[in-house]
């Protein structure tokens, strides 16, 4: 199939009011016919299912957490992006668009992401009228702060807790769809599978978490915004519940999944601390504003890092990216931890760390508050006193968190941080309407391939989510349903339902007799260790060949030697877990496929052939300017389908930082 | 070190339920409590026995999900932190450690550790929200907000709606978690005009869902993960007898 | 329940006010003329009645609020660890509300009620002063006072900043101010009254 991306002709600030001028229209009357089935609550799914019923639209929504509000986009920290340009410091749509292209590193539409930055003040006028209690300065205004990979203050927030504060705006717009009775919600549910009727995504067979009875579900289009796959890594910053399964499914039901292997590793998370680790927590991105990232200039240096004195600091972002220095993107800022630990300089008991520093900031801010205060000559002691109550206002609530979760405390001496596991940029393929390669099927927010390349940007993906469900579906899904107001509701009596049901039942029913002897944590955790080791940060062709036999022979000892306890017919978090691994298992392999065949270094994705003398990513855009999409066959293989990308206004450059 | 554990174990909310006890050995200091039942249920299944449920999602203290009680208390001993935050280096080898599920008449337990908590979300529909379109809202900074009453909101709105302050108090009462959003939002100039039906909704639609009543005994401040305060109960208090008294009662 | 229980509090402060009269140790002649006039004035029968009114409805209020809440959570906890996150008052109020009821039957039987008979049987009050001289002879009896007053003060310790939060008193400014008049409320007023019988006991006052 040849694949059609729909980019709208015309320049590209013209594109997408040019789409929305002229797209097809459903009428009110014709609204309230049309049913959608949206998979997920977070800020994709939230957001679109509020607005969608805002349109007049019947909405059935799922999510597999016991309230929507679960959904893990609440655990986004730092902050939403948007070009209000409110600090006079050169923003700009046209800006907003250039920095995630190049922070993506050329591998995202133009088009796309053009849109993304044009619709990012609305996100922040929309959710301020929702009740979302932004960060304000004294007068009133919105505050602003920076991110990595660009240099202007765009970035709006609550305190750490933005995602939550955004989440719970679209919840409650959402909710109060509910309660109009234009919103259905489904908790405690998880999808199992999709049902295509005539080639177009018909409905859901979904499963009563609580019950464990099979249900259908029946919608003129499906929505999944189901969120990310970065837990095939096992241990990473998502949710414990975060799964593929909603997009697997879709996939091998004929949505072709682009560049699985465009997955990002996030700089600073707290690091393993034994074999027992269920999962890695993020400290956010927005501490790079006045944490300073070393580690010891001498291999192995035993001090204690308060002991290790300025002249014996390697400042190594500092070092090597002078212009943005400690704010150099994610994916820059992985690598650089990594190669200074792999290099025998890191920190911490597993010597997989680096350190991240507050102490200048204290001392600069320590000084600021002094002289506002009027203190004349100020101790040392009372100007890292004043800095650290700057510092705990901005931060006070990651640096708890650190705490909490390592028993040290950051005020006294540096965080030890390692790159985790956060985003994936690959997803299902979408066009410029978010429809994937099946009729009626979209994919929004994480779950689909978007708008960040090869790399996303921190404050980007609140962004995205949030643009794709409140501003971009609501009008591309109109195009697809004009033609189906003439299709009556969906019967769930069709045998494609029957079918489909029945082939979800036989899976589970194949999990449950297995009674092997491992549990399905095992598998999961083995799977994460290869992912890690091979398909990780930095990857090569050997390593790649390697993991791919690994992940066959795995899963096919998974289904062999797995235990699932207990029954189908109960609430049975196990047998949940054991499908996710199970579909776990599948992508991993098409991940390493993706990433072998990608002979360049992109963004997240760095393959250890393809580098500079200097040891940056080196990218092939002759051979490599497209999008990897790929069609799922028999399970063994799969078929690569080119999206080229072309850039008609940025021009793709050696991403310089430095 | 060595930790025995009392469970709740109940098959689904018919069943009586009962406590069950295990023994668990090499638990680790830096392990989080959630961690811990981790190994707990690693070690039932290879038993072939059935592990212990328990809701739990994104185990860094924001979704809300996890909710255990821990020694007579939700989330366990340690001040403004969620189960999957309290680490085992705040117990002692050899403790004994009772864990419960959240119990109030309008939390129904579900399975061992898990209860049914959508009673949140129904009062939530029932007026959580500011009523505006997609589309329709004036540029962000046209609605400034001192700083101090975005500051309040903010600290209003850090609710996990976990529940805890049911779990905690006497009386099973939401008054935490319901005045927290009425209070976000009343002191928000966008929530202005929805004001005074919103908490009367809110606070009918609590009663309705079977949670006790308030008397400030302040139990759930003490215990919410995110320490709300219950000067937001007074506030919704405010508001309730404001919208009682407003000579405009809305229906 | 926070009106009703404030409407009482005023009530303690004329109660404590008069029988404060006592101390003034003048053989109780200024004590049996306030009180004189209390229990003969029209309009203070009034105010008696809604006395009685508001009592009622506290204490019908507070049995409908403790057995309504008390069904909110059918299955009890195995360990409850409510004292690591509240005081036992707090959470103790009905129980408190019940002593206190107790003691109030008990005070009125040997106050009000023989006073009042007296009046309309012969016509003319009993000498209130000579009267808890009599009462507060027996060690019993002044026991018994104490443990009311106990009771009274803890509820009040409650109930004073509670009925402030039931009327919406949210302010930082002001709750610390709030709390504090009712902590020392609710020391002061029942240890005044719990003076009484000691001193009257022990013979301080005569």
């Amino acid at each position: 199939m040849e694949l059609d991306a729909k980019i709208p002709k015309g320049a590209l600030e013209d594109k997408w009011k040019h789409y929305k001028d002229t797209v097809r229209l459903v009428s009110p009357a014709n609204k309230r016919r049309l049913e959608v089935v949206i998979v997920g609550t977070g800020l994709a799914g939230a957001s679109a299912a509020a607005s969608l019923a805002e349109l007049g639209y019947h909405v059935k929504v799922f999510c597999f957490q016991d309230s929507p509000r679960r959904a893990h986009s609440i655990a986004a920290q730092g902050g939403i992006n948007a070009a209000k340009n409110y600090q006079n410091d050169g923003d700009s749509v046209f800006r907003l668009f250039y920095d995630t292209i190049k922070g993506g590193d050329y591998r995202s539409r133009e088009a796309n992401v053009y849109r993304l930055a044009e619709v990012s003040a609305d996100i922040i006028d929309h959710c301020v009228a929702l009740g979302v209690p932004f960060a304000r300065e004294y007068g009133g205004l919105l505050a602003n702060r920076s991110f990595g990979g660009v240099q202007v203050q765009r970035t709006f927030y609550a305190a750490g807790q933005t995602g939550q504060q955004l989440l719970l705006g679209a919840y409650s717009a959402m909710q109060r769809q509910v309660a109009l009775g234009n919103v259905e919600v489904f908790a405690r549910h998880e999808m199992l599978d999709l049902v295509l009727i005539d080639g177009k995504a018909r409905g859901i067979i979904a499963r009563n978490l609580v019950t464990g009875e099979l249900e259908r579900h029946a919608g003129h289009a499906v929505l999944l915004a189901s969120g990310g796959y970065g837990n095939v890594f096992y241990l990473s910053t998502n949710a414990m519940g975060s799964n593929v399964t909603a997009s697997w499914k879709a996939h091998k039901r004929g949505a072709y999944f682009a560049n699985p292997c465009f997955t990002q590793i996030h700089p600073t998370c707290i690091p393993v601390s034994g074999d027992y680790q269920s999962k890695l927590t993020l400290m956010s991105e927005s501490l790079r504003n006045d944490g300073r990232v070393w580690v010891p200039k001498k291999k192995d240096d035993p001090r204690k890092p308060t002991e290790i004195p300025e002249e014996e600091r390697d400042y190594f972002l500092e070092r090597r990216y002078p212009a943005f220095g400690n704010l150099v993107p994610r994916d820059v800022a992985s690598r650089a931890a990594k190669e200074r630990c792999d290099a025998g300089y890191g920190v911490g008991p597993s010597k997989m760390a680096v350190y991240l520093d507050f102490r200048s900031a204290m001392h600069r801010y320590g000084q600021a508050e002094a002289h506002r205060l009027g203190i004349a000559h100020p101790t040392e002691d009372q100007i890292l006193n004043l800095g650290k109550q700057i510092i705990r206002e901005k931060y006070g609530n990651l640096f708890e968190m650190y705490e909490r979760i390592t028993g040290e405390n950051p005020y006294e001496t540096p965080m030890r941080i390692y790159p985790a596991v956060h985003y994936t940029m690959g997803g299902l393929w979408v066009d410029y309407e978010l429809m994937t390669t099946i009729p009626g099927l979209y994919a929004l927010g994480e779950c689909n391939f978007s708008d960040h390349g090869a790399n996303r940007l921190g404050a980007s993906a609140l962004m995205q989510g949030l643009a794709d469900g409140f501003f971009i579906i609501p009008y591309t899904i109109g195009n697809y349903l004009a033609d189906e107001i003439r299709t009556p509701k969906i019967s769930t009596d069709h045998p494609a339902f029957a079918q489909a049901e029945r082939e979800v039942k036989d899976r589970i029913d194949r999990l449950m007799s297995v009674q092997g002897k491992e549990t399905v944590d095992y598998y999961h955790r083995h799977l994460g260790k290869i992912m890690w080791d091979k398909c990780g940060m930095a990857r090569n062709a050997r390593g790649l060949q390697e993991a791919i036999s690994e992940i066959q022979a795995l899963r096919e000892e998974f289904w062999k030697n797995v235990r699932v306890p207990g029954d189908a017919n109960s609430l049975n978090p196990e047998l949940e877990k054991a499908g996710r691994v199970a579909d776990f298992l599948e992508l991993a392999e098409l991940i390493c496929i993706d990433a072998l065949h990608r002979n360049e270094s992109c963004g997240g994705h760095f393959r250890e052939e393809y580098q500079t003398p200097d040891g940056e990513a080196l990218r092939d855009d002759e051979h490599f300017a497209y999008v990897a999409a790929w069609e799922y066959q028999d399970g063994k293989n799969y078929t690569l389908h080119k999206e080229p990308l072309q850039f008609e206004v940025v021009h793709p450059t050696q991403r310089s930082y430095k | 070190m060595h930790i025995t554990l009392k469970v709740w174990r109940q098959k689904n909310q018919q069943d009586p339920g009962h406590f069950e006890t295990y023994q668990l050995d090499n638990v680790n200091e830096d392990m989080s409590f959630l961690e811990m039942f981790d190994v707990l249920n690693d070690k039932l299944i290879r038993e072939g026995k059935d592990p212990v449920a328990f809701d739990h999602d994104c185990r860094e203290g924001i979704c809300g999900m996890c909710s255990m009680y821990i020694n007579g208390r939700p989330h366990g001993p340690l001040k403004g932190t969620t189960t999957c935050q309290l680490h085992m280096r705040h117990f002692k080898d050899g403790d004994t450690i009772v864990v419960e599920p959240w119990r109030a008449a309008a939390f129904p337990v579900i399975k061992d550790l898990v209860v049914d908590r959508s009673a949140f979300d129904r009062i939530m529909q029932a007026g959580g929200f500011i009523s505006v379109n997609t589309g329709s809202a004036p540029d962000a900074n046209t609605i400034p907000v001192e700083k101090d009453k975005a500051d309040a909101a903010f600290a209003a709105a850090a609710c996990i709606g976990c529940g805890a302050c049911v779990a905690a108090c006497k009386n099973s009462s939401a008054m935490l978690f319901v005045s927290a959003k009425i209070a976000q939002l009343a002191l928000l100039p966008q929530g202005q005009p929805e004001r005074k039906t919103r908490v009367l909704n809110m606070i009918a639609q609590m009663q309705k869902e079977g949670f006790g009543s308030c008397s400030n005994i302040g139990s759930c401040e003490a215990e919410c993960p995110k320490e709300i305060p219950i000067t937001f109960i007074a506030k919704a208090n405010s508001e309730y007898l404001k919208a009682m008294l407003a000579a405009d009662l809305p229906e | 329940m926070g009106f009703t229980g404030l409407f009482l509090i005023l009530f303690l402060i004329v109660h404590v006010t008069i029988n404060a009269c006592i101390f003034l140790n003048d053989h109780g002649q200024t004590f049996n003329a306030v009180a004189h006039f209390m229990g003969t004035n029209i309009l203070v029968h009034f105010l008696e009645l809604g006395l009685f009114v508001g009592l009622i409805l506290h204490i019908v209020q507070g049995w409908i609020i403790w057995s309504s809440n008390s069904k909110k959570r059918p299955v009890k906890y195995a360990v409850w660890g409510a004292k690591a996150n509240s005081h036992w008052y707090s959470r103790s109020m009905g129980l408190l509300g019940t002593l206190i009821f107790i003691f109030l039957v008990i005070h009125l039987a040997n106050f009000w009620a023989p006073n009042r008979y007296h009046y309309v049987v012969h016509g003319e009050e009993l000498n209130l002063f000579e009267r808890m001289k009599a009462v507060f002879s027996h060690p019993g009896v002044v026991l018994i006072y104490l443990g009311g007053l106990v009771s009274l003060s803890y509820h009040l310790m409650h109930g004073f900043q509670s009925a402030f939060r039931t009327f919406g008193m949210n302010s930082r400014r002001y709750i610390p101010i709030v709390k504090g008049i009712g902590v020392a409320f609710a020391i002061i007023v029942p240890v005044l009254f719990a003076l009484m019988p000691i001193l009257l006991y022990f013979k301080v006052i005569s």
